[in-house]
């Protein structure tokens, strides 16, 4: 493996170690919810979306949660995420007033 | 130790079936799995607290274990030594295989668990290795301590961790030190340790951003008449120009006098200066004289 790829982990690999089955991680790639890169027919995962990833495999496995709902839920933790981080803005922003002189 | 009732925890009754204990678990599940609650702490409590239930509730053995004695719970120490003589070679078949993996902490069991049936059994796809507890913790500083970029050492759980924070760090911003949580189990990865910075109010300096908010009380006769003060920004002293008739509340922006900006080296926000006239509290005799004289010439 190059510099380059370093960071990439076989999706076999992955799937041995969570003992789930490698189509799940290509319906992941369908529904658009992972990258797979493919080098020499092998499929590679980028170890920035093991997280995330490990994250999906919790859902479906766990909760039955299929793609669709997955990538609903992914769209609304964004959005959560993104309110958190506006109301910890205001938050400070009204700690300013209400402690001002 | 208390009491813990499985059924409650699971809104059941003691005659649910395996069918309703597993769409109870699974509708609970759903709603107070960590990844569904990120940083939600009481989320978290209850999710562990649905796993336990269910790992008891959903294994036929422990579930006629915990009804026989799970209010007498003392008593169940006796009822294990009887019932161990009886199958030292045999192994639990397991549970229903549906509790959740390991990455938020849920094989903590309460101690009444613990008390009853010793440690947890895992399903098998959770047997791979779990990842450890994340960990919390905050971290206080002052205004000029989250200006300056600068190392601290922290002391998790008795190990020394050095970390450096980059001037500009937020009130409230949190940041994860992979692998620094509580070590893994079954050869799993360790958990991350989550820091919440709290920035202390600071008596001069009100921050908004990346900007600097001060007040500076100025004398009747500088804003009257000009003149200079002396301010303090954050980290030195400036001299500014008080231009004459300058009103009280008069406000004046220091460009890049201000605050950090997180991970922007060399880059500040502004510093707001708000003159404040103060005015003489005692004159003296000579004084009330003037500013009568300076009435009179006015009217």
């Amino acid at each position: 493996m190059t510099m380059a790829n370093e960071n990439l982990i076989p999706a076999q690999e992955f799937c041995i170690h969570h003992n789930i089955e490698i189509s799940f991680i290509d319906s992941l790639q369908e529904y658009g919810l992972l990258q797979v890169h493919t080098m020499e027919g092998t499929g590679y995962i980028d170890e920035e979306q093991l997280e995330e990833l490990e994250k999906m495999v919790r859902l479906h496995y766990d909760l039955n949660i299929n793609m669709e709902g997955i990538d609903a839920i992914r769209h609304l933790l964004q959005h959560m995420h993104s309110l958190q981080h506006d109301l910890v803005a205001l938050r400070n922003r009204l700690r300013l007033y209400e402690t001002g002189d | 130790m208390e009491f813990v009732d499985y059924y409650k925890i699971l809104g059941l009754d003691k005659n649910a079936s395996t069918e309703d204990i597993k769409k109870a678990y699974r509708k609970l599940a759903r709603k107070h799995h960590p990844d569904l609650n990120p940083n939600d702490k009481e989320a978290h409590k209850k999710f562990q607290q649905i796993n336990e239930a269910n790992e008891v509730l959903s294994d036929p053995e422990k579930r006629k274990k915990y009804d026989q004695y799970g209010k007498d719970w003392q008593h169940a120490e006796q009822f294990e030594q009887a019932r161990q003589h009886q199958r030292q070679q045999q192994q639990y078949a397991g549970s229903s295989g549906q509790e959740f993996s390991g990455d938020f902490g849920d094989t903590d069991f309460s101690d009444f668990f613990t008390s009853m049936f010793g440690g947890g059994s895992r399903s098998q796809r959770s047997q791979k290795g779990f990842k450890g507890h994340d960990y919390e913790a905050e971290l206080h500083l002052s205004l000029k301590e989250a200006a300056t970029t600068h190392q601290q050492t922290l002391t998790v759980n008795g190990k020394n961790i050095r970390i450096t924070i980059h001037a500009g760090v937020e009130n409230d911003q949190k940041i994860k030190l992979k692998g620094h949580g509580a070590p893994g189990r079954n050869g799993g990865p360790a958990g991350d340790l989550y820091i919440t910075f709290k920035i202390k109010e600071d008596t001069r300096f009100k921050r908004l951003g990346s900007d600097l908010y001060t007040t500076e009380h100025v004398d009747l006769y500088t804003m009257v008449l000009g003149g200079e003060v002396m301010i303090d920004t954050l980290n030195s002293k400036l001299k500014l120009k008080v231009a004459p008739g300058t009103q009280n509340g008069t406000k004046v922006r220091l460009k890049d006098k201000g605050f950090p900006v997180y991970r922007q080296e060399g880059q500040h926000g502004d510093l707001y200066v708000t003159y404040e006239v103060k005015l003489p509290t005692v004159l003296s005799e000579k004084e009330r004289e003037l500013f009568t004289q300076l009435s009179k010439l006015k009217s």
